[in-house]
């Protein structure tokens, strides 16, 4: 599965590099974004759903981060 | 200087107010309305060409959002407000009246934004702006969701937007965002990894909603949370809580209830503040009145606005 590392990276970079890493996948590509607790993980998902693709999961890793899963999906 | 005649001064306009006094001989200010803070660019380049042409080297931006001129001399009043273009609308106003609400971005373009705080800005402007209270100035501002940018409590009347969550717990993954991001707690997650919600914790805020990765929560309700009687200045008032969910195309209505009350109740008062006189005359009795035409969204008990005491300190 692709993968899209964002650990260490703040708002609202971490988004607009989200945002670019999609932008080279084809839609219905599903995609695995890590990213980092607090505001990134409050932030990201909602403004990725509201671009329009659809978020499957989000679960906390053990090491305290979280995954987020989701389809791309773009006009 | 001989050759200057009288200047014709249209008085109306300074009736209106939005004219103030500044300290240099014959200068003005002049302050233009601008409700919620919403300017298009054409009408502030407008603004940029009369205050070259007739004011000082800057402009001000009020803190209730208006655009000041300054440095006006008053023989340009008419001059200015014919460059302006506006003369069919009126200054912003000073004085005892219902002042330009104040407004945030609202929920177009803003993510947080729970409710159109620009439409009911305009809506008040249009409809109630410049209205003469009879007793003291009475200030109105919208704020679009509870991180309440635009302080709604410090004014006479204060909207806050606000919504009722709802769950469908069948969509939800158990993501545990939704409890991690509830700032008073009132979403814990359940035994079965499912949140629930405790609605007298609720502040109303969305921030669930928003944060729901898979729209598992949603919009149940939404309106404004009125808190009325806060003022500023030498002795501030915080408004406190009159209202819950009150729609928004009722928000017109609902100042006007205020207002009549306020009319009334501080008759004989001299020159006195919306929350001086829920004090005197007591919550409940404003609440009792405000019931009758909003049964729906009005709160069985509140306090009255409250006192804070910012002298205090050696």
């Amino acid at each position: 599965m692709q993968s899209i590392d964002l650990r260490g990276v703040s708002c609202p970079t971490n988004f607009v590099k989200a945002k670019l890493a999609l932008e080279d996948l084809e839609n219905g590509t599903t995609v695995q974004i890590l990213l980092d607790d607090g505001e990134p993980v409050k932030n990201v998902p909602r403004s990725l759903k509201a671009d329009g693709h659809k978020l499957i999961g989000l679960k906390q890793t053990e090491d305290g981060h979280y995954l987020l899963e989701l389809v791309k999906q773009e006009e | 200087m001989s050759e200057t005649k009288q200047p014709k001064l249209d008085l109306s306009n300074l009736k209106a107010g939005g004219f103030i006094k500044e300290r240099g001989k014959d200068l003005f200010t002049i302050r233009l309305r601008v409700p919620g803070g919403r300017m298009s660019i054409p009408r502030l380049k407008k603004i940029a060409d009369v205050a070259d042409k007739f004011g000082g080297e800057f402009v001000h931006l009020s803190v209730r959002q208006s655009i000041e001129l300054i440095n006006i001399n008053y023989k340009n009043f008419d001059a200015v407000v014919e460059a302006l273009g506006e003369k069919d609308q009126k200054v912003a106003s000073c004085g005892a009246r219902v002042r330009v609400p104040v407004a945030c971005g609202g929920c177009e373009y803003n993510p947080n934004g729970l409710v159109d705080t620009q439409k009911s800005a305009l809506e008040v402007d249009q409809k109630l702006f410049g209205t003469p209270t009879g007793h003291h100035k009475f200030k109105v501002a919208f704020a679009g969701c509870p991180f309440d940018c635009p302080k709604s409590a410090t004014n006479d009347v204060g909207f806050q937007g606000a919504i009722e969550p709802v769950l469908d717990k069948a969509a939800c993954i158990s993501c545990g965002l939704c409890a991690k991001s509830c700032v008073p707690k009132a979403i814990v997650m359940g035994a079965d990894n499912k949140p629930e919600l405790t609605p007298a914790a609720c502040i109303w805020c969305g921030d669930c909603v928003k944060v729901c990765p898979v729209s598992a929560w949603s919009v149940k309700k939404q309106g404004y949370t009125v808190r009325i009687g806060g003022k500023w200045g030498r002795n501030p008032l915080v408004g406190t809580l009159f209202a819950t969910f009150l729609p928004e195309e009722r928000v017109c209505e609902f100042i006007e209830v205020v207002l009549a009350w306020y009319k009334e109740k501080a008759e004989a008062h001299g020159r006195v503040r919306l929350g001086d006189i829920i004090i005197r005359e007591g919550s409940q009795a404003f609440l009792d009145h405000l019931r009758v035409t909003f049964p729906e969204n009005v709160v069985s008990s509140t306090i009255p606005p409250q006192v804070i005491l910012t002298q205090v300190g050696n």
